[in-house]
């Protein structure tokens, strides 16, 4: 009886003792994850903090840190970093009140109205949705180039309006399709007219839907390389990430120091607002994924 | 009769009016209009018959030659440039089907409203009908300019894209100072049958597949793992752990890339100084073998894109029941049958299209391929890079060979297998729009 007791003792010890260790084992490797995240973006910023543009001799350690390399991107009459912020700025302005716009009607009027097309027309977003205009850069370079929007701003800015239309759309048509339809009847009843029903009750009322696309055309251009590197050739139109890029590539004198700390700069509020909002962000792409 | 309860008033009584044909409406209407002025809506049919003529009037000359255009491409060198001819021609076909649609759906009008008289029904006053074709208008109106932007921006170069490819555009024929010509699928004849385009042809596409496929399959796994670790109950700091987890899906991506790029990079780089040469005492070459810059690749990408599966995933693992696994319990399961009869079936089930979307994006992953090392290292007998997947090699031939043709028609065949995945994604969401209304 004794001997049983005590077995189911140390069972019991045992049982423990092996969660413990599974718990461990599960904050090892995700202790292992962290290392592996944190280190290229803190050796980014170590660098960023280098004044030295050699690799080699770079410090990780925050003793011989200083601020020269920002002081450098704002202050040389060198450094065009300014410039490209400003034009970054002006894309990024126009396309998002531009495609607000427009993707509000568009979805308002898939998810409102019945009309003949409506359904070949989703099935045209939905598909058009899969291409990225990027396949289409032999087309667009050339046509930019007869239209003479090449290395031209506006050129760049039209191929982000028309290439984010689908998606943008059936996100804001996801949204409108929850907003209760009883809302735009009973404004009916009372004489409203269209572009009123959609001004005063809609568009309010869609305000986070509306708010998190602005946001994210918004960032886009900040964030894109590509286009800007197919659409743009002079150093004075380039947008920040495109103007960074050259800051490592050789003809720009490989420069490390000084794309890591233009690039703390974009990355650093880029990062905050998507950690905000990464519950929107997931789930709102979740749904217009799904939803289709 | 549902069809005419909006239209009618009530007191209206309803006398059937044999006479009317709305076969004639619609034979009356070949001339536009006049199946309206059949149906006794005289304004409504002089509108329609102003617009279709005028527009016809104005556009005839421009789709002519502009059709005439696209047949020939021009014919004579320096003077004609056949790239405006093709663009002229496009914009031409484009004019012409929405042309021809307008007029299939002026034919339809006459005949519905000529069957809807039949069935005795009058028209109202001119400001009510007014009011009505406002009402059916105002989606379009909606709808036009996002429309017309998607047509000008996307569907005109894709278009365009598409006609290239049956064309000879090179560095050694290019306009203006040559003209272009139809050659039919030559460009796709040599791909598959030049050794120098074929070699290579097969050789970016193997490799375009497996990087797709291992590149996105570990993504989920690692996602998948992390997931199913961070959802235990014994588990603290979860928030915070979650947080550092997506970070990588929150920085842009072209820093990243480039940071990863200069961390592998042979020479200096800490990965072979700081890891690789204390603990085996040699380097790797990275940049410069292609099964390293694959190898490297690929964890890049892995680095890159688990975070926004992962947090997918996460959320629909603390969406399941405990009443799941506590029922399994009781059946005595082993985890592993826990895992795979009710963690991986619920994953799968929720994010299915989400992922399908991973695969398709690495398909088109430009930006890694570019920005590590420009789809480098450089392999003997092929024109494309050891990593070059069909997007970046396209991009290259696109800017550094300038091979026109040859670009658009690899996009071509990029296109169709993109269009494949669209076409099972379809079918997948279809499903979904049965349930609910679309």
């Amino acid at each position: 009886m004794k001997k049983l007791f005590s077995k189911m003792r140390d069972r019991q010890y045992s049982r423990k003792e092996k969660s413990r260790f599974e718990v461990a084992l599960i904050y090892f490797i995700l202790a292992i994850m962290f290392v592996i995240i944190a280190y290229p973006l803190y050796w980014a910023f170590a660098m960023s903090m280098n004044t030295t543009s050699n690799l080699y001799t770079a410090s990780l350690s925050p003793e011989t840190w200083s601020l020269e390399n920002f002081r450098w991107l704002f202050t040389s009459p060198r450094s065009d970093y300014l410039l490209w912020y400003r034009n970054t700025l002006f894309v990024s302005t126009v396309v998002t009140v531009v495609t607000t716009l427009t993707v509000s009607f568009v979805a308002y009027a898939f998810s409102r109205y019945r009309f003949k097309g409506r359904k070949n027309g989703l099935y045209a977003f939905l598909l058009l949705q899969m291409f990225p205009v990027l396949m289409a850069m032999v087309a667009l370079y050339i046509l930019l180039n007869i239209v003479g929007l090449l290395d031209n701003l506006w050129g760049l800015i039209l191929i982000y309006i028309g290439g984010g239309i689908p998606m943008n759309a059936f996100l804001v048509k996801g949204y409108f399709d929850t907003l209760p339809k009883s809302l735009d009847e009973s404004a009916k009843m009372d004489g409203a007219g269209h572009f009123r029903i959609f001004f005063q009750i809609l568009l309010p009322l869609a305000k986070p839907i509306l708010s998190v696309v602005a946001l994210f055309n918004f960032m886009t251009p900040f964030m894109d390389f590509i286009l800007p590197r197919i659409v743009l050739r002079s150093p004075e139109n380039y947008t920040l990430a495109l103007g960074l890029y050259n800051f490592v590539n050789a003809q720009f004198s490989n420069n490390f120091s000084r794309f890591a700390a233009g690039a703390v700069l974009i990355a650093v509020p880029i990062a905050t607002v998507y950690l905000m909002l990464q519950k929107y962000l997931i789930s709102g792409l979740a749904s217009g994924a799904t939803k289709g | 009769m549902a069809s005419n309860e909006n239209q009618n008033k009530p007191s209206q009584t309803r006398v059937k009016n044999l006479d009317h044909s709305p076969k004639k409406a619609m034979l009356l209407s070949i001339i536009p209009g006049m199946g309206q002025i059949y149906n006794k809506r005289k304004l409504k049919g002089i509108a329609l018959f102003i617009l279709f003529a005028a527009f016809a009037f104005v556009m005839f000359d421009f789709v002519a030659s502009g059709l005439q255009g696209l047949i020939t491409l021009g014919t004579e060198a320096r003077v004609d440039d056949s790239r405006v001819f093709m663009i002229e021609g496009i914009l031409a076909l484009l004019f012409t089907v929405f042309y021809a649609s307008l007029y299939w759906v002026n034919i339809q009008d006459a005949k519905n409203e000529a069957q809807k008289i039949r069935d005795g029904w009058t028209p109202g006053g001119v400001m009510e009908n007014f009011r009505n074709s406002w009402d059916t208008a105002f989606p379009y109106v909606l709808i036009g300019p996002g429309f017309a932007l998607l047509v000008f921006v996307v569907i005109l170069p894709l278009l365009f894209m598409g006609f290239l490819a049956f064309t000879n555009y090179n560095l050694y024929n290019a306009p203006p100072r040559n003209l272009l010509q139809w050659v039919g699928f030559e460009n796709f004849i040599r791909l598959v049958t030049l050794s120098e385009w074929r070699d290579t042809f097969i050789s970016v596409l193997t490799w375009t597949i497996t990087w797709t496929f291992v590149a996105t399959t570990l993504q989920i796994a690692l996602a998948m793992f992390l997931a199913i670790l961070t959802n235990d109950k014994r588990i603290k700091f979860k928030k915070l752990i979650r947080t550092v987890l997506i970070l990588p899906w929150a920085v842009p991506g072209f820093v990243t890339i480039i940071i990863f790029s200069a961390l592998f990079n042979d020479n200096f780089g800490a990965i072979n100084t700081d890891i690789i040469q204390p603990l085996f005492n040699t380097t790797i070459p990275w940049m410069t073998e292609v099964m390293w810059s694959r190898i490297a690749i690929i964890m890049i990408q892995v680095w890159l894109g688990f975070p926004y599966v992962y947090a997918l995933f996460s959320g629909v693992l603390q969406g399941i029941s405990d009443d799941w696994y506590e029922a399994a319990e009781m059946d005595g399961a082993s985890r592993w049958q826990k895992f795979t009869n009710i963690t991986f079936p619920h994953l799968m089930f929720a994010t299915g299209p989400l992922l399908l979307t991973q695969y398709t994006f690495n398909f088109n992953n430009f930006n890694i391929i570019y920005l590590f090392n420009e789809g480098g290292p450089a392999v003997r007998g092929q024109n494309a890079g050891g990593t070059d997947i069909l997007i970046s090699w396209v991009y290259n031939l696109t800017f550094t060979n300038s091979q026109f043709s040859m670009a658009a028609a690899i996009s071509l065949i990029l296109g169709l297998i993109v269009a494949t995945f669209a076409f099972f994604q379809f079918r997948r969401s279809r499903s979904f729009k049965e349930e609910g209304n679309m």
